[in-house]
């Protein structure tokens, strides 16, 4: 059974749909990606998974429960751990009140110092939340999410503002609550996050689901060209290309062959190469990245 | 659950103590205010304050001045800011609502209220001689009511602020006209009668004459403490109904 079982999700905001038909359902133990341009619904979704919005429409099930039922969403808020966006904590608490604070409201929480070590805080104890760095906050809110013992994490926009390095920091911790066997939703729009983190994603563009699929898969399914770049170690006749039924196009930048194509392109390109006592030198390949189908599936890009 | 309770009840007093603000408004300057106002007017019997000394006519209007600090100065803001930066919000997330959060503030506050009643009492009594309240039931349901009143304003205040800053100025438009009725600046025996009068109506006006009457050993009459009642009845059932937690 899923863990997270979403069905024709509709919610709208003074007679603007937010969230006009949203499915997907999330399996135990997945890091699931919600992508989207800003303003696609991501966080609606999220909000009403969470059971902090009403939804006009459509069935929520996580972990058996319906979130939008007062009774269900009270054992819901014990088993599903989420950081918000934009949700703050006082300027003048410390690290330590925090998480022992939040470790106080649940029934069953994680040892939080060992949290804190675990998320690189300990040096932070007894600093505010105010003076802390956005890095440091983030962990912070990742902390406070977990602190519960969920067996859900919702995470929304995660890493938005953070520095490359933080983010991959970020990244790994992640990562390392997966392990623990907590199921995580994660709400992204950046499409390295989502291809390094995630088993599966669902793209949604204004209120729709477009695709859900792996990072992979998405690729595939727009099906682009791939290009190979490489400088042959003695003269080349192009025919030898154009006639391969994988090769598109074929052209010269001075001493560089560039080869378009599909499919197994590579394959046939370097099988031809031997066979014409060729060596491909410098050999690149360039494949559609998730941004590619990205923009592929939505007509626009990501942000 | 209690445990929670007790946590968030702690380090919501470990803030308001670092925030200091409330601490120094509501509790150390009104007894300051007394030792002031004590040693200016002495022994000295007044025949314009109903005989009273001035140290035992600012006693009701210091404690109505701690009150009011804390509800209407020191709490709003800190509720406006808590939901204009998710604090409530990340909180109903969590089992514990929210509304404890608002629950353990305003424990706090009335803490260090009841705190520096006792405190404004005791400098009274052992500074400038004057009497504990001789009506001490009428003193102290006086004291209920008046705080409920405040407390019930002050949350009105915090659920209508769309900002901590906007909680703060608007507790303060509040806190000067209520304390001018309270008889800060003239007490309420040298009012002009329509000015008593108006006063009678306002929440530290009835507050501060029924705590006065009490102190007297009189039970406080029934036009302020029904004014009082009034006003936490409103004031309460309005902050409830318009509370906002994001």
């Amino acid at each position: 059974m899923p863990v997270i079982e979403v069905t024709n999700l509709r919610k709208s905001y003074g007679g603007n749909d937010a969230v006009r038909d949203v499915s997907f359902s999330v399996e135990r133990g997945e890091i699931f990606g919600i992508l989207g341009p800003n303003g696609a619904g991501k966080t609606t979704t999220v909000e009403c998974l969470a059971g902090l919005r009403h939804a006009d429409g459509g069935q929520i099930r996580v972990l058996g429960l319906d979130p939008q039922r007062e009774h269900d969403h009270e054992q819901l808020r014990q088993l599903v751990g989420i950081q918000l966006q934009e949700s703050q904590l006082p300027d003048n608490i410390q690290v330590d009140e925090a998480l022992e604070l939040y470790a106080s409201f649940y029934r069953d929480p994680a040892d939080w110092r060992a949290l804190r070590d675990g998320l690189g805080l300990s040096s932070k104890r007894t600093a505010r939340f105010g003076k802390l760095s956005g890095g440091q906050k983030q962990r912070l809110s990742i902390a406070l999410a977990l602190v519960g013992n969920p067996k859900v994490a919702i995470l929304d926009e995660l890493t938005t503002g953070l520095d490359p390095a933080a983010r991959r920091e970020t990244w790994d911790l992640i990562e390392g609550v997966r392990e623990r066997g907590v199921t995580i939703v994660l709400v992204t729009h950046f499409m390295q996050e989502a291809e390094h983190l995630c088993e599966r994603v669902a793209v949604i563009d204004t209120g729709r689901v477009v695709a859900v699929d792996s990072p992979a898969g998405l690729v595939n399914r727009v099906n682009a060209e791939q290009r190979l770049r490489f400088y042959p170690s003695a003269d080349l006749d192009d025919r030898l290309l154009t006639d391969l039924p994988q090769v598109t196009a074929v052209s010269r930048h001075g001493q560089q062959v560039l080869v378009t194509g599909t499919g197994d392109v590579l394959g046939a390109v370097t099988s031809v190469l031997a066979r014409a006592g060729i060596v491909a030198e410098q050999l690149r390949l360039e494949q559609t990245s998730l941004d590619d189908a990205f923009i592929a599936l939505t007509g626009q890009e990501i942000s | 659950m209690t445990t929670a309770t007790a946590t968030l009840t702690r380090i919501e007093a470990r803030l308001f103590l670092r925030e200091r603000a409330g601490l120094i408004w509501g509790l150390a300057f009104p007894a300051i205010l007394l030792i002031i106002l004590g040693a200016l007017g002495g022994k000295k019997h007044d025949k314009d304050l109903d005989g009273l000394t001035l140290a035992a006519t600012y006693v009701p209007i210091v404690i109505a001045f701690s009150i009011a600090m804390l509800a209407l100065n020191a709490m709003p803001p800190v509720l406006g800011s808590y939901r204009e930066r998710g604090v409530l919000r990340r909180m109903s997330t969590t089992p514990v609502p929210p509304s404890r959060l608002l629950a353990a503030q305003v424990m706090i506050n009335v803490v260090v209220a009841a705190t520096a009643t006792v405190l404004v009492l005791i400098i009274g009594r052992v500074a400038f001689d004057v009497g504990l309240p001789g009506q001490a039931g009428g003193f102290l349901l006086a004291l209920v009511l008046t705080a409920a009143g405040l407390f019930g304003i002050g949350l009105t205040i915090a659920a209508l602020a769309p900002s901590g800053k906007v909680a703060n100025a608007a507790g303060a438009i509040t806190f000067f006209p209520m304390m001018f009725f309270a008889g800060l600046w003239v007490p309420r025996a040298v009012m002009p009668d329509v000015l008593r009068h108006v006063s009678d109506y306002t929440p530290l006006g009835a507050a501060v004459q029924a705590l006065q009457d009490s102190a007297r050993g009189q039970f406080p009459h029934a036009l302020h403490l029904a004014v009082l009642a009034g006003y936490a009845v409103v004031f309460g059932v309005a902050a409830t109904r318009l509370f906002r937690w994001e």
